[in-house]
């Protein structure tokens, strides 16, 4: 891969810096495909380094104020796209209200590239790998996706409809991230399976429960890196859903989980150990959400 | 593809000059400016080698477009110290500890290290190694690394002055 790779970017471009988000939407109209957004830039320069992208149009939105905030409110936290990683990394709230997206976050690449990456340019590249995706879809969160004519939103998990491909429209740009706050008694983990911390995962999984009485209800189980796109494990939370977590059921949990991801056997790992690890964290994140309710938190 | 023209603040000292847009930071730094400290290594993210301080944060200048950097504060390794006599804490802690070897690596280390200092003054080794998790060494194994940090971190202390990134970052 690496061979492909230059120190220049052999693409010549239009360069556009917008201040608001109404100007960067104008030039995504009049450009349409040829255009791409450049947020951090850490994935998509690179890409234009070995030629796999090479738009004729560069529309660069980190100068774009209005797409760079984090908002606690009433029902919920609404992150602006633009936001870069580190800054979430250090937001009391996310931490607080979000602990599995806060580990997430925290054990992506290294600090260099948090620095520059953002949650929205996360979500965009639509890697099958994306460690913001699980946590985001257990969490409930919404994307809201904006173009000349109007706004629409979606759920974070009919975001991604194949590896690199999401279902905005050509003109449309992602300009915020809603989280919704989560019930009282629920607990939330984030586990990545990866070489390295800096490697991306080789599995990665979200959980979120919470607890009523003995049982668990609202299961919500996200995995990475097993399928085309992050995908939701049903069965596995339907297994669970409205039952005491006893541990034989948490490992069968697993067990289920396992049988229904579609993994493939690339360059970080193969098919079956995929399916084998799977198993494992899906129990372990499962045992950790429910330690952090039982402790008492809320989060 | 237009030219623009940026005013940057570099290691203490406004510079201006022109760039095209798919101009990369590194390279302007390297081949226009002839500050050859900043090492191009990987290209894509992985190594760190190209790490400078944009407004006191560590981030990589191979994936960083110049163009971006317009109106802000730009240090590399250059900027620490002008000579011998001036060395950082943390470069003297570096050649003490024997943290170097082909010095490929060194000034991304230094710089990433630095940040961390100004940003937690007393780091565990822990803390130490997550944060320069992203700087590669094929060299040292790292371990002397890691006690360059510490020892730069304890002498920092000990001698109640600021943090060895306190004054140096600061161009």
């Amino acid at each position: 891969m690496n061979r492909f790779n230059t120190h220049i970017i052999p693409v010549a471009f239009e360069y556009h810096e917008p201040r608001t988000i109404r100007e960067a939407l104008e030039l995504l109209a009049r450009w349409g495909e040829d255009a791409k957004i450049l947020a951090g830039g850490t994935d998509l320069l690179v890409q234009m380094k070995m030629r796999r992208v090479e738009p004729k149009c560069l529309i660069n939105i980190k100068g774009i104020p209005e797409l760079d905030y984090i908002r606690e409110g009433p029902t919920g936290v609404r992150i602006g796209a633009a936001t870069r990683l580190r800054r979430l990394e250090r937001s009391g709230a996310i931490k607080r209200l979000f602990p599995a997206l806060h580990r997430a976050i925290r054990w992506m690449a290294s600090v260099q590239v948090r620095n520059m990456a953002t949650i929205g340019g996360n979500l965009c590249n639509a890697s099958p790998a994306a460690d913001t995706a699980p946590p985001l879809i257990v969490y409930g969160a919404r994307v809201k996706l904006a173009s000349v004519s109007g706004e629409r939103t979606l759920p974070v998990e009919d975001f991604f409809t194949g590896p690199g491909q999401t279902a905005m429209r050509p003109g449309e740009m992602l300009t915020e991230i809603w989280i919704p706050r989560q019930p009282e008694v629920t607990g939330s983990a984030f586990i990545k399976v990866a070489r390295t911390a800096m490697d991306l995962a080789k599995v990665n999984v979200a959980v979120a429960l919470t607890l009523k009485g003995w049982s668990a209800f609202n299961v919500r189980i996200a995995l990475g890196s097993v399928a085309p796109t992050p995908m939701r494990a049903r069965e596995a939370e339907a297994a669970l859903e409205g039952r005491p977590p006893t541990e034989d059921l948490l490992r069968r949990v697993g067990e289920i989980a396992s049988e229904e991801i579609r993994p493939i056997t690339d360059v970080r790992s193969t098919a079956e150990y995929r399916r084998e690890v799977t198993k494992v964290i899906v129990a372990d994140a499962l045992r950790e959400a429910l330690g952090m309710v039982r402790v008492g938190g809320v989060a | 593809m237009e030219p623009r023209v940026i005013r940057f603040r570099l290691n203490g000292e406004w510079v201006r000059l022109s760039v095209m847009p798919n101009e990369l930071l590194i390279n302007v730094l390297r081949e226009k400016l002839h500050l050859t400290g900043t090492k191009y290594w990987c290209g894509i993210g992985e190594c760190g080698g190209c790490t400078v301080l944009l407004d006191g944060e560590p981030v990589l200048s191979c994936l960083t477009l110049a163009v971006d950097v317009d109106g802000r504060k730009v240090t590399t390794i250059e900027g620490l110290a002008t000579g011998e006599d001036d060395l950082t804490p943390l470069q003297r802690a570096f050649i003490e500890e024997g943290a170097i070897q082909c010095g490929f690596c060194t000034p991304g280390f230094i710089l990433t290290a630095q940040a961390l200092l100004r940003e937690n003054p007393n780091p565990t080794e822990e803390e130490i190694r997550e944060y320069v998790r992203g700087n590669l060494c094929r060299c040292t194994g790292y371990v002397s690394i890691i006690r360059a940090v510490k020892r730069a971190a304890s002498e920092a202390v000990k001698s109640r002055r600021p943090g060895p990134a306190a004054g140096a970052a600061s161009g």
